[in-house]
């Protein structure tokens, strides 16, 4: 039976997100993509609703997709950046987060550069937290809409195989990733330099390799990853040109994949790193399609989070 | 009712038909398709969701699913026939009335209803009823449509307490 609501007031990874459940997210945010296309680009499903945004680690695309998609849904939205906060005045984040709950705000979505903020804030919260990128540990929106932008190509997520190339080590946008894609049962290849690659991600079910070239064989979905340098300790490889002759996509390294496959990245890319302008801007990239779908992902899970009341227990 | 709508309606080369979710569609559908017979020219049919702007969507457990409105004509400047299969306490059909209006600027919504049960709670009458069944208000209608439960029947149910 298809669920008809979350199990959870808060979205804090693909990690434990069922089948079902993301199957219902993208379904929803199937049924929100028309509302972008629309003259009025407003419902009232949230109205009265209050959104707080917290993002203590920069965003532009995130930020803006999360706060479009409160807009459009009518919920009312603060936005916070910790520049200017007091958190530089060194309040604790319990505070900053009692503080705000003291407003009442129905959500709170969250970015933060430690992992597991998001969790702490969800369990000293009544506000439904979602989370906006945690660290290198998960950022399940992000996800959501690559799936969703591979299912409307594809039809289907199952049996896929799908590689994820580049710094793996620092990308909460490949766990992400790896959860749900393993989840809905396509097959997952990751690719970066030994310096990049966890040891023991195989444990996650995925396949590993240090060869593109390997990789790409067979590849339906190419999703490139962004050398995360501000999360990078010491120098983990040679150079950028290095790097991007070895792991770099280019259009004769594409060609290896199938040929209907396709192209994504989560963004923001550096061109010549770790992918060609040509190849970023080919009719064989979803790139600019993965951001539009992004939004009616973030409507789908705001509406799905902050209606109804599954999961305060009440029976129907 | 097709019948009733062609005499009663002077626009009638403008007329659209739109079908709320879920058993307005088939009646939206079967209204368009009987009057196109008669006059011999084809109606647009739409399908309108109303979740997003229903008034107790805090309310309601379990959550309704959202489904997609699929409406791929313009709508400014056309009549619109909305069809429901219950007209009831009305809400639904004032969730509808916004939701059309945010897609465009009909000239003209007239409401299509198989059965008018009563009971309105907010001002709003339909122009073109099935049949009007008085309805205690402990009582359940259920419209089935071939196209949906597989027959066409009209059941009158106790609610179960």
């Amino acid at each position: 039976m298809t669920p008809t609501a979350l199990r959870s007031k808060d979205l804090l990874g693909t990690e434990e997100l069922s089948a079902a459940e993301i199957g219902l997210i993208l379904d929803t945010a199937e049924s929100m993509r028309p509302i972008g296309e629309r003259q009025i680009k407003k419902v009232p499903a949230l109205r009265g609703r209050m959104v707080v945004n917290l993002f203590f680690e920069s965003s532009t695309r995130t930020r803006f997709s999360f706060e479009t998609a409160e807009k459009w849904l009518s919920a009312d939205a603060l936005s916070f950046a910790a520049k200017g906060s007091s958190v530089e005045k060194g309040e604790s984040l319990l505070d900053t987060a009692r503080n705000l709950q003291a407003m009442a705000p129905d959500l709170i979505v969250i970015r933060h550069s430690c992992p597991g903020v998001p969790h702490f804030l969800a369990r000293n919260l009544r506000a439904g937290v979602v989370n906006a990128g945690d660290g290198a540990h998960e950022h399940p929106t992000q996800a959501l809409l690559d799936a969703l932008t591979i299912r409307r190509k594809f039809g289907r997520l199952q049996g896929l195989r799908v590689a994820i190339a580049g710094d793996i080590t620092h990308s909460r946008v490949a766990r992400s990733n790896i959860w749900l894609l393993t989840r809905m049962g396509a097959s997952v290849v990751v690719c970066a330099p030994p310096t990049l690659l966890p040891p023991r991600i195989e444990e996650m079910g995925v396949e590993a390799t240090t060869d593109f070239d390997e990789a790409l064989e067979g590849a339906d979905v190419v999703m490139m990853l962004r050398m995360q340098l501000e999360r990078q300790g010491t120098s983990l490889f040679p150079s950028t040109r290095e790097y991007f002759k070895r792991y770099g996509l280019t259009a004769t390294r594409l060609a290896r994949a199938r040929p209907e496959a396709v192209v994504m990245h989560p963004g923001p890319m550096n061109r010549g790193v770790e992918i060609a302008s040509d190849v970023a801007d080919s009719d064989r990239s979803l790139i600019l399609e993965q951001v539009s779908n992004g939004v009616a992902v973030r409507m789908a899970v705001l509406y799905l989070l902050l209606t109804g009341h599954a999961w305060e227990g009440e029976a129907a | 009712m097709a019948h009733e709508i062609a005499e009663r309606s002077r626009d009638l080369p403008d007329l659209t038909f739109i079908g709320i979710r879920t058993r307005g569609v088939p009646l939206a559908t079967r209204l368009a398709a009987t009057l196109g017979d008669l006059v011999k020219k084809p109606f647009p049919v739409g399908t309108l969701d109303i979740t997003l702007y229903r008034d107790d969507l805090s309310l309601v457990a379990p959550q309704p699913l959202l489904k997609k409105t699929e409406i791929d004509f313009d709508l400014n400047g056309r009549a619109v026939v909305l069809c429901d299969d219950v007209l009831y306490t009305g809400r639904t059909v004032r969730a509808a009335l916004d939701g059309l209006i945010d897609l465009g600027r009909p000239r003209a919504v007239r409401l299509a209803v198989l059965i008018d049960r009563g009971h309105r709670e907010i001002p709003i009458e339909a122009n073109y009823v099935g049949k009007s069944v008085p309805t205690a208000q402990r009582e359940v209608i259920k419209v089935m449509f071939q196209e949906t439960d597989g027959a066409d029947e009209v059941w009158i149910l106790e609610r179960p307490a």
